[in-house]
């Protein structure tokens, strides 16, 4: 409340050393809150301003558009009057009807079992290997081996989706690389990228192939903060490999494991849309249409806007709900979680 | 005395003293595992460099892919760079690359600082106006619906500020803001500085790695931009490089070739090729001078902050 609270920095004081034994003025919590509006609005409007920008950019293209949601109630003509604004005004409002079209429309059910199907075939499949990779990875001895194997394994997570795809098309496809060995070997080469029936495997292959080495990062950071002198200590008692590994390295990797799955299962509904919509054509809707690919298809390929976005509501809901129903449990379950309740 | 007379197979220097030698079957069939994981990667990037390079004759003999190079020939990069739709595509993609990844270092420094100091004024609320984002998202034809109506149909603008701001990013930045020492920014506000001339002449120049991250991770987004131009790329003069990869290799369209008629074209299969490391190149040059940065200090401190 006093004037040198609120005044800085206060003139009087001469530049002290930096051993001198009094106190230090403290600056954060305490004064600051005390102080009233005017003066720490004087004193912090730079930062403001700073965020500015970024806030702006997220109203627009955030905000903005989650409040454009109420198309999703609509029949929405994007014909009506000119501009985006003027058609939102004048299109009708029908209630629930979407939601009633959504759920009566077996193409969606089509596409929410894929969805959930394939998040629960990657989640045995895929979750666990990059924490494999890791611990063998932790396990080279050599530094520059192991540098050099983490650049590579790294390097496709940074390849667009596009490329990952044109890659397996050149290796795997009717005339890529292998159907030309196994040709030439006098094989039928099977048919692998545009086979329904196995599409289910191909896309975790091509998210593995992309992710797997990306993946370690959290983990072998993990694995560097477990305190060496446990696996001494463990190994001074007769604990081999195996069960160093089962009671001290996987005891580490915990609560990355418990907030990774939370992230995964919070997120069960998207599985990756480029990848999806990018082989739809050459699989067939049957196999690769997920939620994401769905509402694409039903609204912005079509011109059914509050139809798609009715779908897409439904999605950011129940995803929602999920990220905060598995936070929730691993609250319960003592662990951290992604946020901390405060 | 017993131990002089076996051969003792040598230790690892690096190896602690309490940790058994591996035994050989583990030992092989670990090598085994990331020598195949390496090559999963390595492989499909020589056979494209390789085909690209190749010469009708090669890629004949090969029946297709060439996997040993045999010779050496630049006649498909020749076309690629000589002014069709490719070079324009590659043009573009880098324009909006380096215009986007600029503009969205700037908003993510400037927001990341101005978010940095628990206790300023409204601090709490901006934060989770910031964060809310994660939990909260819109749909995709809201933002279709959005990003159309501003006006953005068929501008480069509208392949970069619908996300020119990550959260992500800028949690990651702002822990590592948090992590400078408080007495420094003390001192040189004590000395009068204002808090931009602070962001600029001490923050930054503190923050090379993450500033080096997290501009590699908007540059590779913004290189690899594709569905985005699907949905408000409309004219084909505007196509980023991935939009041309994708219609000319997953769809079979042509590209719009230059008017290079009477010139005797190389091989189909090298020109996709080659379009194909021009697309791979600039993320495997610039990639592995940011990849140091990664492990320490930087993704790791915002995972667990």
């Amino acid at each position: 409340m006093s004037a040198d609270q609120a005044s800085r920095p206060a003139p009087a004081l001469p530049p002290e050393p930096a051993a001198s034994p009094r106190p230090r003025r403290q600056r954060p919590a305490s004064p600051r809150r005390r102080s009233p509006l005017r003066a720490r609005l004087r004193r912090d409007w730079p930062l403001l301003v700073m965020v500015a920008p970024g806030a702006v950019v997220l109203l627009l293209f955030h905000y903005l558009p989650v409040l454009g949601n109420i198309v999703a109630f609509q029949d929405y003509n994007p014909y009506l009057g000119d501009g985006a604004v003027q058609a939102l005004v004048s299109s009708r409002f029908v209630g629930l009807q979407n939601f009633r079209d959504l759920f009566g429309d077996p193409a969606f059910w089509d596409a929410l079992w894929n969805t959930l199907s394939i998040t629960a075939f990657q989640l045995i499949f895929f979750f666990p290997l990059p924490i494999a990779l890791a611990i063998m990875l932790n396990g080279i001895l050599s530094p520059r081996l192991r540098g050099f194997v983490q650049t590579v394994v790294y390097l496709p997570h940074f390849f667009s989706w596009v490329l990952v795809v044109t890659f397996f098309v050149q290796m795997l496809g009717g005339a890529g690389l292998l159907s030309q060995e196994l040709r030439d070997a006098g094989i039928t080469p099977p048919e692998i990228m545009s086979n329904p029936d196995t599409f289910i495997v191909l896309v975790t292959a091509e998210s593995v192939w992309k992710d797997l080495g990306w993946g370690t990062i959290v983990f072998l950071a993990a694995l560097a903060a477990v305190d060496p002198n446990l696996y001494e200590a463990s190994a001074v008692d007769g604990a081999g490999r195996w069960r160093r590994l089962w009671h001290i390295t996987l005891p580490g990797l915990r609560p990355v494991i418990v907030l990774l799955l939370i992230l995964r299962l919070g997120d069960a509904l998207s599985v990756g849309f480029e990848q999806f919509l990018l082989q739809r054509d050459a699989v067939g809707r049957q196999a690769a249409e997920v939620l994401d690919t769905f509402v694409y298809h039903q609204s912005i390929a079509t011109g059914d806007y509050g139809f798609g976005a009715a779908a897409g509501l439904f999605k950011a809901v129940v995803g929602l709900v999920l990220i905060l129903a598995a936070n929730k449990v691993a609250h319960l379950l003592g662990e951290r979680g992604v946020y901390s309740r405060s | 005395m017993t131990t002089t007379l076996r051969p003792v197979r040598r230790r690892h220097p690096e190896r602690p003293a309490w940790e058994e030698d591996p035994g050989v079957a583990g030992q092989t069939a670990k090598g085994a595992v990331l020598t195949a994981v390496v090559l999963a990667v390595l492989v499909p990037l020589w056979v494209v460099v390789v085909t690209s390079l190749s010469s009708r004759e090669t890629i004949n003999a090969a029946g297709g892919l060439v996997v040993i190079p045999r010779g050496l020939d630049l006649s498909a990069y020749r076309i690629i760079f000589s002014g069709g739709q490719i070079s324009k595509a590659l043009l573009i993609s880098t324009l909006v690359t380096v215009v986007g990844t600029a503009f969205s270092l700037a908003l993510t420094v400037l927001a990341a600082y101005g978010l940095s100091r628990p206790g300023s004024v409204w601090h709490r609320g901006l934060l989770f106006y910031f964060l809310l984002t994660f939990l909260i998202y819109p749909g995709m034809v809201p933002s279709y619906l959005v990003v159309t109506g501003l006006g953005l149909k068929d501008s480069l603008w509208s392949l970069i500020l619908p996300g020119a701001l990550s959260v992500f990013n800028l949690v990651v930045v702002r822990a590592f803001f948090q992590n400078i020492p408080g007495e420094l920014l003390d001192s040189a506000r004590i000395d009068g500085a204002g808090e931009f001339r602070i962001l600029a002449r001490i923050v930054l120049p503190l923050s090379r790695a993450v500033v080096a991250v997290v501009g590699l991770f908007y540059a590779v987004g913004y290189w690899n931009i594709w569905f985005t131009a699907l949905l408000y790329i409309d004219d084909n003069e505007k196509f980023p490089i991935q939009r041309v990869l994708q219609s000319y290799l997953l769809a079979g369209q042509a590209p719009q070739s230059s008017g290079a008629a009477g010139v005797a074209l190389p091989p189909t299969l090298a020109i996709k090729m080659a379009v194909v490391v021009v697309t791979v190149a600039p993320i495997v040059l610039v990639y592995p001078f940011v990849q140091r940065h990664f492990t320490r200090g930087v993704i790791v401190g915002a995972v667990k902050g």
